[in-house]
Protein backbone atom coordinates (compact mmCIF):
# COMPACT_ATOMS: atom_id res chain seq x y z
CA UNK A 1 0.00 0.00 0.00
CA UNK A 2 0.67 3.44 -0.88
CA UNK A 3 2.39 5.71 1.89
CA UNK A 4 2.74 9.17 2.37
CA UNK A 5 4.16 11.43 5.60
CA UNK A 6 1.90 13.83 7.52
CA UNK A 7 3.56 16.64 9.12
CA UNK A 8 1.14 17.16 12.18
CA UNK A 9 1.49 19.90 14.69
CA UNK A 10 2.25 18.56 18.66
CA UNK A 11 1.86 21.18 21.06
CA UNK A 12 -0.28 23.57 23.04
CA UNK A 13 -0.27 27.30 23.51
CA UNK A 14 3.23 27.01 25.36
CA UNK A 15 4.53 26.12 22.04
CA UNK A 16 5.30 22.87 20.28
CA UNK A 17 6.81 21.65 16.59
CA UNK A 18 5.56 19.47 13.94
CA UNK A 19 6.19 16.32 13.88
CA UNK A 20 6.60 13.40 10.85
CA UNK A 21 4.19 10.45 10.82
CA UNK A 22 4.49 7.80 8.03
CA UNK A 23 0.99 6.57 6.63
CA UNK A 24 -0.43 3.97 4.42
CA UNK A 25 -2.85 5.72 1.88
CA UNK A 26 -6.09 3.99 1.00
CA UNK A 27 -8.49 4.83 -2.25
CA UNK A 28 -10.98 7.26 -1.06
CA UNK A 29 -8.69 8.16 2.29
CA UNK A 30 -9.49 11.92 4.00
CA UNK A 31 -7.10 13.45 6.22
CA UNK A 32 -8.76 12.82 8.88
CA UNK A 33 -8.70 9.16 8.24
CA UNK A 34 -4.71 9.52 8.29
CA UNK A 35 -5.19 11.29 11.69
CA UNK A 36 -7.15 8.71 12.97
CA UNK A 37 -4.27 6.23 11.78
CA UNK A 38 -2.24 7.74 13.71
CA UNK A 39 -3.90 8.32 17.10
CA UNK A 40 -4.42 4.35 16.32
CA UNK A 41 -1.29 3.16 15.59
CA UNK A 42 1.73 5.82 16.55
CA UNK A 43 0.20 8.38 19.37
CA UNK A 44 -2.24 7.73 20.85
CA UNK A 45 -1.89 11.15 22.81
CA UNK A 46 -2.75 13.38 19.56
CA UNK A 47 -5.60 15.55 19.85
CA UNK A 48 -7.98 15.71 17.30
CA UNK A 49 -11.48 17.32 17.19
CA UNK A 50 -14.18 15.81 15.17
CA UNK A 51 -17.19 14.36 15.11
CA UNK A 52 -19.60 13.50 12.29
CA UNK A 53 -17.08 12.74 9.49
CA UNK A 54 -19.36 13.75 6.63
CA UNK A 55 -18.85 17.50 6.57
CA UNK A 56 -21.89 18.66 8.62
CA UNK A 57 -20.80 19.12 12.61
CA UNK A 58 -18.07 21.65 11.22
CA UNK A 59 -15.85 19.80 14.12
CA UNK A 60 -12.65 19.01 12.52
CA UNK A 61 -11.11 22.14 11.06
CA UNK A 62 -7.82 23.09 10.60
CA UNK A 63 -4.59 23.95 8.21
CA UNK A 64 -3.84 21.58 5.59
CA UNK A 65 -0.83 22.73 3.40
CA UNK A 66 -1.42 26.06 4.90
CA UNK A 67 -5.38 25.83 3.53
CA UNK A 68 -7.84 25.88 6.33
CA UNK A 69 -10.52 23.02 5.74
CA UNK A 70 -12.05 20.74 6.74
CA UNK A 71 -9.97 17.52 7.52
CA UNK A 72 -13.14 15.33 6.79
CA UNK A 73 -13.69 16.79 3.26
CA UNK A 74 -10.26 16.74 2.12
CA UNK A 75 -9.40 14.33 0.00
CA UNK A 76 -5.33 12.78 0.53
CA UNK A 77 -5.62 11.79 -3.21
CA UNK A 78 -5.83 15.49 -3.99
CA UNK A 79 -2.64 16.21 -2.56
CA UNK A 80 0.67 16.50 -3.50
CA UNK A 81 2.32 13.47 -2.82
CA UNK A 82 5.80 14.04 -3.46
CA UNK A 83 6.45 16.13 0.04
CA UNK A 84 4.80 15.71 3.47
CA UNK A 85 0.97 17.11 4.32
CA UNK A 86 1.51 19.20 6.46
CA UNK A 87 -1.53 19.92 9.38
CA UNK A 88 -1.77 22.46 11.64
CA UNK A 89 -4.54 23.51 14.15
CA UNK A 90 -6.26 26.87 13.32
CA UNK A 91 -4.21 29.72 13.53
CA UNK A 92 -6.72 32.20 14.61
CA UNK A 93 -7.53 30.54 17.83
CA UNK A 94 -5.86 29.74 21.14
CA UNK A 95 -4.50 26.27 21.00
CA UNK A 96 -5.67 23.96 23.14
CA UNK A 97 -3.89 20.44 22.48
CA UNK A 98 -1.81 19.61 18.78
CA UNK A 99 -4.99 20.65 16.52
CA UNK A 100 -7.61 21.64 18.97
CA UNK A 101 -7.95 24.81 19.66
CA UNK A 102 -10.62 27.11 21.89
CA UNK A 103 -13.00 28.45 19.47
CA UNK A 104 -15.40 29.60 22.73
CA UNK A 105 -15.02 33.38 21.55
CA UNK A 106 -17.20 32.29 18.46
CA UNK A 107 -19.66 31.73 21.54
CA UNK A 108 -18.99 34.98 23.77
CA UNK A 109 -19.74 37.24 20.21
CA UNK A 110 -22.86 34.98 19.20
CA UNK A 111 -24.44 36.34 22.78
CA UNK A 112 -24.22 39.75 21.43
CA UNK A 113 -26.52 39.34 18.32
CA UNK A 114 -30.20 39.68 19.37
CA UNK A 115 -32.14 36.32 18.30
CA UNK A 116 -35.52 36.39 16.29
CA UNK A 117 -37.73 39.06 17.20
CA UNK A 118 -41.25 38.39 15.19
CA UNK A 119 -43.26 41.99 14.80
CA UNK A 120 -46.50 42.17 16.05
CA UNK A 121 -48.83 40.53 14.69
CA UNK A 122 -47.00 38.63 12.49
CA UNK A 123 -48.77 36.53 9.65
CA UNK A 124 -46.70 33.20 10.23
CA UNK A 125 -47.18 32.45 6.24
CA UNK A 126 -44.30 33.08 4.62
CA UNK A 127 -43.69 33.31 0.81
CA UNK A 128 -41.14 30.69 -0.74
CA UNK A 129 -40.23 34.36 -2.75
CA UNK A 130 -38.94 35.50 1.19
CA UNK A 131 -37.82 32.13 1.99
CA UNK A 132 -35.31 31.60 -0.64
CA UNK A 133 -32.97 34.18 0.09
CA UNK A 134 -32.32 33.32 4.04
CA UNK A 135 -32.20 29.84 3.27
CA UNK A 136 -28.47 30.05 2.26
CA UNK A 137 -27.45 30.86 5.17
CA UNK A 138 -29.33 28.22 7.18
CA UNK A 139 -26.66 26.52 6.07
CA UNK A 140 -23.79 27.40 8.27
CA UNK A 141 -22.41 24.64 9.77
CA UNK A 142 -20.40 26.80 12.18
CA UNK A 143 -16.95 25.01 11.59
CA UNK A 144 -15.39 28.64 12.03
CA UNK A 145 -12.71 28.54 9.05
CA UNK A 146 -14.19 31.26 7.93
CA UNK A 147 -13.16 32.99 10.91
CA UNK A 148 -9.88 31.52 11.19
CA UNK A 149 -8.66 32.62 7.33
CA UNK A 150 -10.11 36.20 7.89
CA UNK A 151 -7.57 38.41 7.90
CA UNK A 152 -8.83 40.88 10.18
CA UNK A 153 -8.45 38.35 13.45
CA UNK A 154 -6.08 36.17 12.00
CA UNK A 155 -3.17 38.63 11.29
CA UNK A 156 -4.18 41.92 12.98
CA UNK A 157 -6.57 39.80 16.34
CA UNK A 158 -9.32 42.53 16.65
CA UNK A 159 -11.52 40.07 18.27
CA UNK A 160 -12.73 42.66 20.82
CA UNK A 161 -13.98 45.00 17.55
CA UNK A 162 -15.16 42.56 15.23
CA UNK A 163 -17.42 39.60 15.23
CA UNK A 164 -16.42 38.21 12.06
CA UNK A 165 -17.65 36.33 8.40
CA UNK A 166 -19.64 33.86 10.91
CA UNK A 167 -21.70 35.81 12.83
CA UNK A 168 -22.33 38.52 9.58
CA UNK A 169 -24.09 35.38 8.12
CA UNK A 170 -26.33 34.88 11.10
CA UNK A 171 -26.92 38.77 11.35
CA UNK A 172 -27.80 39.01 7.60
CA UNK A 173 -30.36 35.51 8.48
CA UNK A 174 -32.24 37.74 11.23
CA UNK A 175 -31.97 40.46 9.08
CA UNK A 176 -33.30 39.68 5.89
CA UNK A 177 -35.98 37.56 8.34
CA UNK A 178 -39.17 38.57 6.28
CA UNK A 179 -40.78 38.17 9.99
CA UNK A 180 -38.08 39.39 12.18
CA UNK A 181 -39.08 43.22 13.43
CA UNK A 182 -35.78 43.90 15.23
CA UNK A 183 -33.05 46.13 14.14
CA UNK A 184 -29.33 44.97 14.43
CA UNK A 185 -28.19 47.48 12.06
CA UNK A 186 -26.47 49.61 14.61
CA UNK A 187 -24.90 47.44 16.35
CA UNK A 188 -23.73 45.99 13.07
CA UNK A 189 -21.62 49.15 12.66
CA UNK A 190 -20.34 49.66 16.26
CA UNK A 191 -20.26 46.94 18.14
CA UNK A 192 -19.77 43.76 15.60
CA UNK A 193 -17.44 46.00 13.69
CA UNK A 194 -18.42 45.17 10.13
CA UNK A 195 -16.36 48.86 8.83
CA UNK A 196 -13.23 46.33 9.85
CA UNK A 197 -14.22 44.02 6.94
CA UNK A 198 -12.24 45.00 3.77
CA UNK A 199 -14.38 42.76 1.82
CA UNK A 200 -10.98 40.74 0.75
CA UNK A 201 -13.72 37.20 -0.21
CA UNK A 202 -11.04 34.30 1.28
CA UNK A 203 -14.45 33.50 3.89
CA UNK A 204 -15.93 32.51 0.62
CA UNK A 205 -12.99 31.04 -0.67
CA UNK A 206 -12.99 28.87 2.76
CA UNK A 207 -16.51 27.96 2.87
CA UNK A 208 -17.13 24.45 2.93
CA UNK A 209 -20.96 24.84 2.47
CA UNK A 210 -20.41 27.22 -0.29
CA UNK A 211 -22.12 29.89 1.13
CA UNK A 212 -21.66 33.22 -0.90
CA UNK A 213 -20.67 35.30 2.61
CA UNK A 214 -19.27 38.29 1.13
CA UNK A 215 -21.48 38.81 -1.80
CA UNK A 216 -24.71 37.89 0.09
CA UNK A 217 -24.11 38.58 3.68
CA UNK A 218 -21.58 40.78 3.90
CA UNK A 219 -22.02 43.05 1.12
CA UNK A 220 -25.62 43.41 1.59
CA UNK A 221 -25.24 44.62 5.50
CA UNK A 222 -22.99 46.52 4.59
CA UNK A 223 -25.63 48.56 2.03
CA UNK A 224 -27.74 48.38 4.83
CA UNK A 225 -25.38 50.56 7.43
CA UNK A 226 -24.68 53.18 4.26
CA UNK A 227 -28.55 53.18 4.34
CA UNK A 228 -28.70 53.88 7.88
CA UNK A 229 -25.61 56.09 8.35
CA UNK A 230 -24.13 57.54 5.11
CA UNK A 231 -26.29 58.10 2.91
CA UNK A 232 -28.03 61.29 3.27
CA UNK A 233 -30.41 61.25 0.63
CA UNK A 234 -32.13 57.75 2.41
CA UNK A 235 -31.89 59.42 5.94
CA UNK A 236 -34.13 62.30 4.40
CA UNK A 237 -36.30 59.84 2.43
CA UNK A 238 -37.06 57.93 5.61
CA UNK A 239 -37.60 61.20 7.86
CA UNK A 240 -40.50 62.28 5.29
CA UNK A 241 -41.71 59.21 5.11
CA UNK A 242 -41.68 58.41 9.08
CA UNK A 243 -40.36 55.55 10.95
CA UNK A 244 -41.01 52.06 9.84
CA UNK A 245 -42.46 49.26 12.15
CA UNK A 246 -38.78 47.93 12.12
CA UNK A 247 -37.23 50.85 13.30
CA UNK A 248 -39.50 51.25 15.89
CA UNK A 249 -38.53 48.55 17.73
CA UNK A 250 -34.88 48.54 17.55
CA UNK A 251 -33.25 48.35 20.64
CA UNK B 1 6.38 6.32 13.35
CA UNK B 2 7.17 9.58 14.70
CA UNK B 3 10.27 11.85 12.50
CA UNK B 4 12.41 14.06 13.83
CA UNK B 5 10.40 17.57 15.16
CA UNK B 6 10.18 20.07 12.86
CA UNK B 7 10.23 24.08 13.81
CA UNK B 8 7.38 26.27 13.20
CA UNK B 9 7.47 28.34 10.20
CA UNK B 10 8.16 32.61 11.00
CA UNK B 11 5.09 34.81 10.68
CA UNK B 12 5.46 38.04 8.69
CA UNK B 13 5.13 39.32 5.28
CA UNK B 14 4.08 36.13 2.81
CA UNK B 15 4.58 33.65 5.42
CA UNK B 16 2.52 30.62 4.67
CA UNK B 17 2.57 26.87 4.48
CA UNK B 18 0.25 27.03 1.29
CA UNK B 19 2.02 24.95 -1.66
CA UNK B 20 0.47 26.65 -4.00
CA UNK B 21 1.76 29.94 -6.42
CA UNK B 22 -0.67 31.94 -4.21
CA UNK B 23 0.69 35.18 -5.66
CA UNK B 24 -0.12 34.39 -9.26
CA UNK B 25 -3.36 35.67 -8.67
CA UNK B 26 -1.55 39.21 -7.66
CA UNK B 27 0.61 39.69 -10.54
CA UNK B 28 -2.39 40.09 -13.22
CA UNK B 29 -4.51 42.42 -11.05
CA UNK B 30 -1.20 44.32 -10.29
CA UNK B 31 -0.01 44.86 -13.94
CA UNK B 32 -3.40 45.03 -15.27
CA UNK B 33 -5.23 47.57 -13.12
CA UNK B 34 -1.43 49.58 -12.15
CA UNK B 35 -0.93 50.16 -16.39
CA UNK B 36 -4.45 51.42 -16.62
CA UNK B 37 -4.07 53.46 -13.74
CA UNK B 38 -0.88 55.01 -14.75
CA UNK B 39 -2.00 55.02 -18.60
CA UNK B 40 -5.50 56.74 -17.63
CA UNK B 41 -3.09 59.46 -15.77
CA UNK B 42 -1.06 60.09 -18.59
CA UNK B 43 -3.73 60.03 -21.15
CA UNK B 44 -5.77 62.37 -18.99
CA UNK B 45 -3.20 65.17 -18.98
CA UNK B 46 -2.03 64.20 -22.63
CA UNK B 47 -4.70 66.60 -23.44
CA UNK B 48 -4.31 65.84 -27.49
CA UNK B 49 -5.29 63.34 -29.91
CA UNK B 50 -9.28 62.33 -28.08
CA UNK B 51 -11.41 62.50 -30.96
CA UNK B 52 -11.05 61.72 -34.53
CA UNK B 53 -14.86 62.26 -37.11
CA UNK B 54 -17.58 61.17 -35.20
CA UNK B 55 -15.29 59.45 -32.55
CA UNK B 56 -15.18 60.81 -28.44
CA UNK B 57 -12.69 59.15 -26.65
CA UNK B 58 -14.33 57.67 -23.35
CA UNK B 59 -11.65 59.30 -21.19
CA UNK B 60 -12.72 62.87 -22.41
CA UNK B 61 -16.66 62.19 -22.71
CA UNK B 62 -18.68 64.39 -21.62
CA UNK B 63 -16.40 67.12 -23.64
CA UNK B 64 -16.49 70.39 -21.78
CA UNK B 65 -14.83 73.24 -22.69
CA UNK B 66 -12.15 71.69 -25.40
CA UNK B 67 -11.38 75.45 -26.44
CA UNK B 68 -10.35 76.41 -23.14
CA UNK B 69 -12.32 78.98 -22.54
CA UNK B 70 -12.69 78.77 -18.90
CA UNK B 71 -10.92 75.58 -17.86
CA UNK B 72 -7.14 75.71 -18.65
CA UNK B 73 -6.14 71.93 -18.37
CA UNK B 74 -7.06 68.71 -19.50
CA UNK B 75 -10.97 68.62 -20.00
CA UNK B 76 -10.70 64.58 -18.77
CA UNK B 77 -9.90 66.19 -15.74
CA UNK B 78 -12.92 67.97 -15.19
CA UNK B 79 -15.07 64.28 -15.89
CA UNK B 80 -12.45 61.72 -14.79
CA UNK B 81 -13.53 61.93 -11.05
CA UNK B 82 -16.90 60.35 -12.10
CA UNK B 83 -16.04 56.62 -13.68
CA UNK B 84 -12.40 56.90 -10.90
CA UNK B 85 -14.49 57.40 -8.22
CA UNK B 86 -17.04 54.42 -9.43
CA UNK B 87 -14.12 52.10 -10.01
CA UNK B 88 -12.09 53.10 -7.00
CA UNK B 89 -15.43 52.01 -4.30
CA UNK B 90 -16.60 49.24 -6.10
CA UNK B 91 -16.44 45.67 -4.61
CA UNK B 92 -15.07 44.01 -6.40
CA UNK B 93 -11.79 46.69 -7.21
CA UNK B 94 -11.83 46.94 -3.32
CA UNK B 95 -10.56 43.30 -2.92
CA UNK B 96 -8.49 43.28 -6.13
CA UNK B 97 -6.27 46.57 -4.86
CA UNK B 98 -6.42 45.87 -1.06
CA UNK B 99 -5.24 41.99 -1.79
CA UNK B 100 -2.47 43.32 -4.72
CA UNK B 101 -1.25 46.89 -4.02
CA UNK B 102 -2.08 47.00 -0.08
CA UNK B 103 -1.23 43.69 0.82
CA UNK B 104 -3.77 43.37 3.17
CA UNK B 105 -3.99 40.48 2.77
CA UNK B 106 -1.70 39.56 -0.08
CA UNK B 107 -3.99 36.42 -0.42
CA UNK B 108 -5.77 33.71 2.15
CA UNK B 109 -3.96 32.76 4.76
CA UNK B 110 -0.65 34.25 3.80
CA UNK B 111 1.05 36.26 6.43
CA UNK B 112 1.09 40.32 6.19
CA UNK B 113 3.51 43.08 6.76
CA UNK B 114 4.44 42.88 10.80
CA UNK B 115 2.89 45.54 13.17
CA UNK B 116 0.85 47.64 10.83
CA UNK B 117 -2.34 49.50 12.07
CA UNK B 118 -5.37 48.55 10.71
CA UNK B 119 -8.63 50.36 10.38
CA UNK B 120 -10.36 48.54 7.51
CA UNK B 121 -12.55 50.54 6.15
CA UNK B 122 -13.83 52.60 9.41
CA UNK B 123 -11.50 55.30 9.09
CA UNK B 124 -10.45 57.65 6.74
CA UNK B 125 -9.65 57.69 4.02
CA UNK B 126 -11.14 53.93 3.32
CA UNK B 127 -14.40 54.75 5.12
CA UNK B 128 -15.35 56.90 2.11
CA UNK B 129 -15.78 53.68 0.64
CA UNK B 130 -19.69 53.72 1.47
CA UNK B 131 -20.27 56.53 -1.05
CA UNK B 132 -20.01 53.67 -3.62
CA UNK B 133 -24.03 54.08 -4.68
CA UNK B 134 -23.09 57.82 -4.98
CA UNK B 135 -20.85 57.12 -7.64
CA UNK B 136 -22.97 54.67 -8.87
CA UNK B 137 -25.61 57.39 -9.73
CA UNK B 138 -22.87 59.64 -11.06
CA UNK B 139 -22.18 56.86 -13.51
CA UNK B 140 -25.48 56.11 -15.25
CA UNK B 141 -25.28 59.75 -15.82
CA UNK B 142 -21.69 58.83 -17.94
CA UNK B 143 -23.30 56.13 -19.49
CA UNK B 144 -26.08 58.27 -21.04
CA UNK B 145 -23.20 60.49 -22.46
CA UNK B 146 -21.19 57.21 -23.45
CA UNK B 147 -24.39 55.59 -25.10
CA UNK B 148 -24.79 58.91 -27.25
CA UNK B 149 -21.07 59.11 -28.52
CA UNK B 150 -21.53 55.20 -29.25
CA UNK B 151 -24.46 55.90 -31.37
CA UNK B 152 -22.96 59.16 -32.89
CA UNK B 153 -19.78 56.87 -34.01
CA UNK B 154 -21.78 55.74 -36.81
CA UNK B 155 -22.64 58.40 -38.65
CA UNK B 156 -19.38 60.21 -40.73
CA UNK B 157 -20.12 63.98 -41.84
CA UNK B 158 -24.19 63.01 -41.00
CA UNK B 159 -24.20 59.53 -43.22
CA UNK B 160 -24.43 56.50 -41.55
CA UNK B 161 -21.50 53.86 -41.56
CA UNK B 162 -19.71 51.43 -39.58
CA UNK B 163 -16.07 52.04 -38.93
CA UNK B 164 -13.55 49.63 -36.63
CA UNK B 165 -13.86 52.16 -33.75
CA UNK B 166 -18.17 52.55 -34.42
CA UNK B 167 -17.38 48.76 -33.40
CA UNK B 168 -15.29 49.32 -30.29
CA UNK B 169 -17.29 52.29 -29.05
CA UNK B 170 -19.99 50.27 -28.97
CA UNK B 171 -18.90 47.12 -27.86
CA UNK B 172 -17.13 49.73 -25.12
CA UNK B 173 -20.52 51.04 -24.58
CA UNK B 174 -22.41 47.62 -23.81
CA UNK B 175 -19.62 46.26 -21.40
CA UNK B 176 -19.32 49.42 -19.24
CA UNK B 177 -23.20 49.16 -18.78
CA UNK B 178 -23.36 45.27 -18.14
CA UNK B 179 -20.96 46.45 -15.53
CA UNK B 180 -22.53 49.09 -14.11
CA UNK B 181 -25.70 46.99 -14.09
CA UNK B 182 -24.43 44.19 -11.88
CA UNK B 183 -22.94 46.70 -9.05
CA UNK B 184 -23.63 45.29 -5.51
CA UNK B 185 -25.12 48.82 -4.98
CA UNK B 186 -27.78 48.79 -7.43
CA UNK B 187 -28.56 44.95 -6.61
CA UNK B 188 -29.05 46.33 -2.73
CA UNK B 189 -31.29 49.21 -3.90
CA UNK B 190 -33.36 47.52 -6.47
CA UNK B 191 -34.76 45.19 -3.71
CA UNK B 192 -31.56 43.50 -2.02
CA UNK B 193 -32.55 46.12 0.77
CA UNK B 194 -36.27 44.65 1.74
CA UNK B 195 -36.61 42.02 4.34
CA UNK B 196 -39.93 40.56 3.08
CA UNK B 197 -40.90 40.90 -1.13
CA UNK B 198 -44.34 39.77 -0.70
CA UNK B 199 -45.16 42.48 1.93
CA UNK B 200 -44.32 45.57 -0.30
CA UNK B 201 -45.80 47.48 -3.50
CA UNK B 202 -44.17 45.66 -6.18
CA UNK B 203 -42.60 43.71 -4.15
CA UNK B 204 -42.80 40.30 -6.99
CA UNK B 205 -41.09 43.08 -9.59
CA UNK B 206 -38.31 44.10 -7.60
CA UNK B 207 -37.61 40.58 -5.98
CA UNK B 208 -37.42 39.80 -9.90
CA UNK B 209 -35.10 42.54 -10.64
CA UNK B 210 -32.93 41.63 -7.41
CA UNK B 211 -32.83 38.52 -9.10
CA UNK B 212 -32.00 39.51 -12.30
CA UNK B 213 -29.62 42.14 -10.84
CA UNK B 214 -28.00 39.10 -8.62
CA UNK B 215 -27.05 37.12 -12.05
CA UNK B 216 -25.49 39.78 -12.82
CA UNK B 217 -24.03 40.45 -9.85
CA UNK B 218 -22.45 37.13 -9.99
CA UNK B 219 -20.29 37.93 -12.62
CA UNK B 220 -19.29 41.22 -11.38
CA UNK B 221 -15.63 40.86 -11.30
CA UNK B 222 -15.36 39.44 -15.07
CA UNK B 223 -17.52 42.73 -16.23
CA UNK B 224 -15.45 44.51 -14.47
CA UNK B 225 -12.38 43.66 -15.98
CA UNK B 226 -13.84 43.12 -19.39
CA UNK B 227 -14.69 46.97 -19.12
CA UNK B 228 -11.74 48.04 -17.88
CA UNK B 229 -9.70 46.81 -21.27
CA UNK B 230 -12.87 47.89 -23.47
CA UNK B 231 -12.76 51.21 -22.37
CA UNK B 232 -8.49 51.63 -21.97
CA UNK B 233 -8.53 49.66 -25.46
CA UNK B 234 -11.40 52.37 -27.06
CA UNK B 235 -9.54 55.38 -25.65
CA UNK B 236 -5.73 53.70 -27.13
CA UNK B 237 -8.00 53.34 -30.42
CA UNK B 238 -9.05 56.87 -31.20
CA UNK B 239 -5.88 58.16 -30.29
CA UNK B 240 -4.20 55.64 -32.66
CA UNK B 241 -6.44 57.36 -35.19
CA UNK B 242 -6.54 60.92 -34.15
CA UNK B 243 -2.57 60.86 -33.74
CA UNK B 244 -2.48 59.52 -37.83
CA UNK B 245 -1.01 56.24 -36.27
CA UNK B 246 -2.88 54.27 -37.82
CA UNK B 247 -6.11 54.98 -40.43
CA UNK B 248 -9.93 53.92 -39.11
CA UNK B 249 -10.84 51.08 -41.41
CA UNK B 250 -14.33 51.39 -42.85
CA UNK B 251 -16.23 48.36 -42.66
CA UNK B 252 -19.86 50.26 -44.73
Amino acid sequence: MAETVLRVFRGDASGGALTDYKVPVAPGMVVLDALHYIQGHLAPDLAVRWNCKAGKCGSCSAEVNGRPRLTCKTRMDELPKDEPIVVMPMKSFPKIKDLVTDVSWNYRVNKKIPPFQPRPGADWKISQLDVDRVQEFRKCIECFLCQNVCHVLRDHDKKEQFAGPRFFVRVAGLEMHPLDGANRVGLLKDELGLGFCNITKCCTEVCPESIHITDNAIIPLKERVVDEFYDPLTMLFRKMRGPSEKRNQAG
Amino acid sequence: MAGTPTPLPEAGLGATLRRDSWWTELVPVFILLGGFGVYATWRAFENAYYSWGPYLSPFYSPLIDPQHHWWPLSPALLVLAGPLGFRATCYYYRKAYYRAFFLDPPACAVGEPANRKYHGETAFPFILQNVHRYFFYLAIIFLVFLWHDAIKGFFFDGQFGIGVGSLILLLNIILLSIYTLSCHSLRHLAGGKLDCFSCVSFGTTRAAAWRGFSFLNERHMQFAWASLISVGSADLYIRLVASGLIRDLRIL
